[in-house]
């Protein structure tokens, strides 16, 4: 047995797709001979052919209006963007175009949007987006955020087979860092988050790059005897409300935790849901930890002042535990 | 040409009566383009119509009936209430109904196109622009990678001199608007667009190539647009000598006479032919008025294919955690 990374998660599970369903295909820039930026679909067109994959001009646009035309004619499309970023450019072709389809005509848009996303790389302002929130906004899209190998694989397996327009937002930061057993991993259903740390002193409401950094700030917190619930949520639409609720039941206590910057960032959305169905049950306000309000800038310790990470996450926890 | 004049006549009375509601965009001065256009399509060829397109739908199969419980927003209607006008394309008729952001389905007819291509049908792809919507991103990234393709589809800029108020002086400086084509390595000719006998020789000549393998066309077909960008527009800014000049290029009167000169048929058939049609179109207000309004609640329906009720966050109002 091997052990995989992030992306060879990515890789594995596009290959299997591909290999399983001749409906799916890749489409987006470099991704052919290149591989991709971050070698996603390295070996890909060799394996299946420049009819499944697909490279394109620089036009993001173009990438998700041919993904969307595949996709009502019955195709599978995964397109990539080079970097999340990017997809600006493209954007109102998910916003109103594929988000819209099924509402408007009954019609199935399945495809997927690989989107290279966040921040701890030193991308600066333009190469470090985590865009959760537009896609959050936009009913009619379904929005996916892995945090390990094992959830890498088994969304993507989901995202291809689901028959709506999936985000898939991946992580730059997480692709070559940790390696997980990929053996039976399966396609993971949407809607159902994972307690990646069990505990009753306090829950972490947490998805992506940030569940790492809240896992750190726990196992930092246990030698001084807190127990903190961590919860990846791993989907953002569908969200696992009902995970996130019993586990404020159990804690009294809560802390929503994400890359993204703050204002209308997804943790709003997390909070005001706790607010909502667990009032009664909470011993200390909903805090948040995010991103602060700003690009995000390219010298590292400033881009390390913006975001979150581990420090900050425990900070914030200490201050919750003692309120 | 006559049942997509006499429908769109009757649509604005119905406008005027305050029975249709919302925009109201007529074809009217352009149906030979988008009846002769769509009129050597086969079966199995795809329409990716735009909003002046009532011919097009016409041809390829929709009924007054289906147009009119459409533009009522009934119940009965294609987008049931939810969208209206010719957005109109449900699963499995070979036209994918539009958005009304310009442009952005020319990049979905191409990944139709390529759909088409990956699934062995050797289908054409019709879509249509506006002389406004070229100057979008879209227009250009769909006719560059169709061309590097080499998919056939048909591009037909309408160019009816305005897009809104703004006359094509200040929408492009170039001579003409096919002469694009050849920056995409595409052919491209300029035609007649109110003279149907020289549009549809035009695109059967663009499907011919495309069949054949030798990739996209583009083609400018010059016409007028006759009445204001939407009813409530008084399209003031139109110089009157303009219009009356080009009312004398009515496409239908043209069409007539052709048919009066080839001996096709007789004043007195058209006239029978005529009153045919008008009968269907009132039989069809008839049926679509007595139709049912869709409820307000479906107006919350069909965002997603695939939705759980689980995966909706419930208000507190509707749901407690166990005391
Ligand atoms: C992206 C976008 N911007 C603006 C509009 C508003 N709008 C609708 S139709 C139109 C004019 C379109 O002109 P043209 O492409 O020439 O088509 P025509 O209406 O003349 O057939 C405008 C500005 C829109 N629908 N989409
Ligand atoms: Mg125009």
């Amino acid at each position: 047995m091997s052990e995989a990374t992030y992306i060879a998660a990515i890789r594995e599970a596009l290959v299997e797709e591909m290999e399983r369903d001749a409906r799916v295909f890749c489409i987006g820039e470099d991704i052919g001979h290149f591989g991709g930026a971050f070698k996603a679909t390295e070996g890909l067109l060799e394996k299946f052919g420049r009819g499944r994959v697909v490279d394109t001009p620089i036009a993001e646009g173009l990438i998700l209006g041919v993904a969307i035309g595949a996709a009502v004619r019955g195709l599978r499309p995964v397109a990539e963007m080079q970097f999340a970023d990017f997809v600006a450019c493209g954007f109102s072709q998910l916003a109103y175009n594929a988000s819209t389809f099924h509402y408007r005509l009954g019609v199935s848009v399945p495809m997927v949007v690989r989107l290279p996303s966040g921040g701890h790389v030193g991308g600066g302002p333009f190469h470090s987006k985590n865009p959760e929130a537009w896609f959050t906004h936009t009913p009619g899209l379904k929005v996916v955020a892995p945090a390990t190998p094992r959830d890498a694989k088994g969304l993507l397996l989901s995202a291809i087979r689901d028959p709506d327009p999936v985000i898939y937002l991946e992580q730059k930061y997480l692709y070559r860092r940790e390696k997980d057993e990929l053996e039976g991993v399966e396609a993971i259903p949407f809607g159902r988050a994972s307690i990646a740390r069990e505990g009753q002193h306090a829950t972490v409401v947490t998805y992506a790059n940030t569940v790492s950094m809240a896992l750190a700030a726990a196992e930092t917190l246990a030698a001084r005897g807190y127990e903190i619930e961590v919860i990846d949520l791993r989907t953002l639409v569908p969200w696992d409300w009902e995970t996130v609720v019993r586990s404020v039941d159990k804690t009294g206590r809560v802390l929503v935790v994400h890359e993204a910057t703050r204002t209308s960032g997804f943790g709003g959305e997390i909070a005001a849901t706790i607010a909502d169905l667990a009032f009664d049950r909470l011993d200390a306000p909903v805090r948040r930890v995010a991103a602060l309000d700003t690009p995000t800038p390219a010298e590292k310790q400033m881009e390390s002042y913006v975001l979150p990470d581990a420090d900050k996450i425990e900070a914030a926890l200490t201050d919750l535990l003692l309120y | 040409m006559i049942t997509s004049r006499r429908i769109e006549r009757r649509v604005i009375d119905l406008y005027r009566q305050g029975i249709i509601t919302g925009g109201c965009y007529t074809g009217i001065g352009n149906e030979a383009t988008s009846v002769a256009t769509a009129f050597p399509l086969a079966e199995h060829d795809v329409l990716v119509p735009t909003h002046r397109d009532m011919g097009s739908h016409v041809v390829r199969g929709h009924t007054p009936v289906q147009i009119m419980q459409q533009y009522l927003k009934r119940a009965t209607g294609q987008t049931r209430g939810k969208d209206s006008s010719l957005h109109m394309g449900r699963e499995g008729s070979n036209i994918v109904g539009m958005i009304s952001h310009l442009a952005h389905m020319a990049p979905v007819a191409v990944g139709v196109a390529l759909a088409e291509r990956q699934l062995g049908r050797n289908s054409c792809v019709l879509t249509t622009v506006g002389d406004g919507a070229t100057s979008l991103g879209d227009f250009h990234e769909a006719l560059n990678f169709a061309a590097v393709q080499k998919l056939p589809v048909l591009f037909v800029i309408v160019n009816n001199q305005y897009a809104y108020s703004t006359p094509v002086s200040l929408q492009y400086a170039c001579d003409k608007l096919s002469d694009r084509a050849a920056g995409y390595g595409m052919p491209g000719e300029t035609v007649d667009g109110t003279d149907a006998v020289e549009v549809y020789d035009a695109a059967r000549r663009a499907y011919t190539r495309g069949r054949r393998g030798e990739g996209p066309t583009l083609i400018e077909s010059v016409t007028m647009r006759a009445r204001g960008h939407s009813e409530h527009d008084d399209f003031k800014y139109v110089p009157s000598d303009l219009l009356e000049a080009w009312w004398r290029w009515d496409p239908i009167e043209r069409f007539e006479r052709y048919l009066e000169e080839h001996h096709v048929m007789t004043a007195e058939e058209r006239r029978s032919v005529g009153e045919d049609v008008d009968h269907e179109i009132e039989r069809a207000i008839d049926i679509a008025r007595a139709d049912p309004m869709p409820t307000p609640e479906s107006g919350a329906d069909g965002v997603y294919r695939y939705w759980e009720p689980r995966w909706t966050v419930p208000s507190g109002e509707d749901w407690e955690l166990e005391p």
